[in-house]
């Protein structure tokens, strides 16, 4: 299985790609928008803010590689929220629009939210850590009444972090990588 | 809410895990990675590395301990200690660090704190705070600030901290028990996650911290039998605290 995990300059592409390698995937971290389009499964994760991650996309041609992508994609975190049409955070940013729907600021709890919170259905605990969360009919699974996974057409975007979710998160990238 | 959490504090200095009593009397207790692995099999929900002589030192940070780290375990965690610019924390993100933690380079220039939220997002920015009788001391609590405790925390979260990492210094290494007064203070102050740290001496004394605070921090607790994490566990179950499947 040969992943892509797109590298703009957002993150923490180290803890992603470690993730996919211990479980036997060949992972290649590009900004070349060629290899996005050539991979079996494209990888978007980001850490940070909206607004930047999104003109980093667009700097690298990024933006339109994901756009076009026929084949199965993953967004994590900040990167499911860039798939949306639009997200709240800095000031109202334009988003891939590959989901539909918007990120909103999280208004209930302490925010930043962060910890292992379970994910239904199902149950299990994944690691969040986000200040913004999707609003999107696409939703197929809430933590805390939160979106925490959405589906769209061959993209894949889930708020936790799988990659840092211990053994829990392997399984949820095995079963990604088995279907993709 | 997400579910409390139990945090194993690694303090490390010239690449070896130390737990100071008072952060005085220095003595090293093992390898930190090798920790970090038992700390993740036995079911922590997440690590903080702090290098408790960096500041004194004025050495640079811990990027070569945290790519070891990365690659061993899958569990979130936090770097500090050194951290001076966006550049350095930056550094410890891309290698595999999930946050990092400033305490005197905020206290001496607060817009830092500002700088790595616009830069890492808030959520991988943690303020640690080191308090003695409630007023905010500083370079590994050899210095006071003529803040206190609450003030700082309230100022350091306008700014961009997205976490606060409460450490009483008159509860630190004593095993009687987490400052519970303090750390009420300043949950009440914020509205960012406090990860409670300091004077843990049994499970009882962590599920108090776990009603206050969102995170306990741990450390000589856990470190003289680290495989004892999973059994300090059980123990908060039975004291009601709703702990996640680690399995």
């Amino acid at each position: 299985m040969k992943v892509a995990v797109c590298d703009y300059g957002a993150g923490n592409v180290r803890s992603v790609v470690l993730a996919f390698e211990r479980l036997g995937a060949e992972v290649g971290v590009t900004a070349e928008p060629e290899n996005v389009a050539g991979a079996e499964l494209a990888v978007l994760p980001g850490v940070g803010s909206a607004g930047s991650a999104m003109a980093r996309l667009e700097e690298t041609g990024l933006d339109e590689a994901l756009r076009k992508r026929a084949g199965p994609t993953l967004g994590i975190c900040l990167g499911l929220h860039l798939a949306l049409e639009e997200s709240e955070e800095d000031g109202g940013v334009e988003g891939l629009g590959l989901v539909p729907g918007r990120a909103v600021r999280i208004r209930d709890g302490r925010v930043p939210r962060i910890g292992w919170a379970e994910v239904d259905p199902g149950g299990e605990a994944y690691w969040f850590a986000h200040s913004f969360a999707a609003e999107t009919p696409a939703a197929v699974s809430t933590s805390e009444g939160l979106v925490a996974e959405a589906r769209s057409g061959a993209f894949t975007g889930i708020q936790f972090h799988p990659e840092k979710s211990g053994a829990t998160g392997a399984r949820w990238l095995e079963r990604c990588l088995s279907r993709a | 809410m997400p579910l409390p959490r139990l945090i194993p504090c690694l303090d490390v200095a010239r690449g070896r895990v130390v737990k100071g009593v008072h952060f005085a009397g220095l003595r090293v207790v093992g390898d930190p990675v090798e920790l970090a692995a038992v700390y993740s099999d036995s079911g922590a929900d997440e690590l903080v590395f702090l290098d408790v002589t960096a500041t004194l030192e004025e050495r640079g940070t811990l990027v070569e301990l945290v790519r070891r780290v990365a690659e061993r375990v899958a569990i979130p965690f936090t770097v500090g200690g050194g951290v001076r610019t966006v550049a350095d924390a930056t550094r410890l993100l891309e290698a595999g660090a999930d946050k990092v933690s400033v305490n005197s380079a905020a206290l001496e220039r607060p817009g830092l704190l500002t700088d790595l939220a616009e830069r890492l997002g808030s959520q991988a920015v943690v303020v640690a705070i080191d308090a003695a009788g409630g007023a905010v001391r500083s370079r590994a609590g050899t210095s006071g600030t003529g803040r206190t405790a609450v003030e700082w925390s309230r100022e350091a979260v306008e700014r961009g901290a997205g976490e606060i990492l409460l450490t009483s210094i008159d509860a630190d290494g004593t095993r009687a028990g987490y400052d519970l007064e303090l750390t009420a203070a300043v949950v009440d102050a914020v509205p960012v996650p406090v990860i409670a740290s300091g004077g843990a001496g049994n499970a009882e004394h962590v599920a108090e911290a776990l009603e206050v605070a969102q995170a306990a921090l741990l450390a000589s607790i856990v470190h003289e039998d680290p495989h004892g994490l999973g059994g300090l566990r059980e123990r908060l179950r039975g004291y009601g605290v709703r702990l996640r499947d680690a399995a």
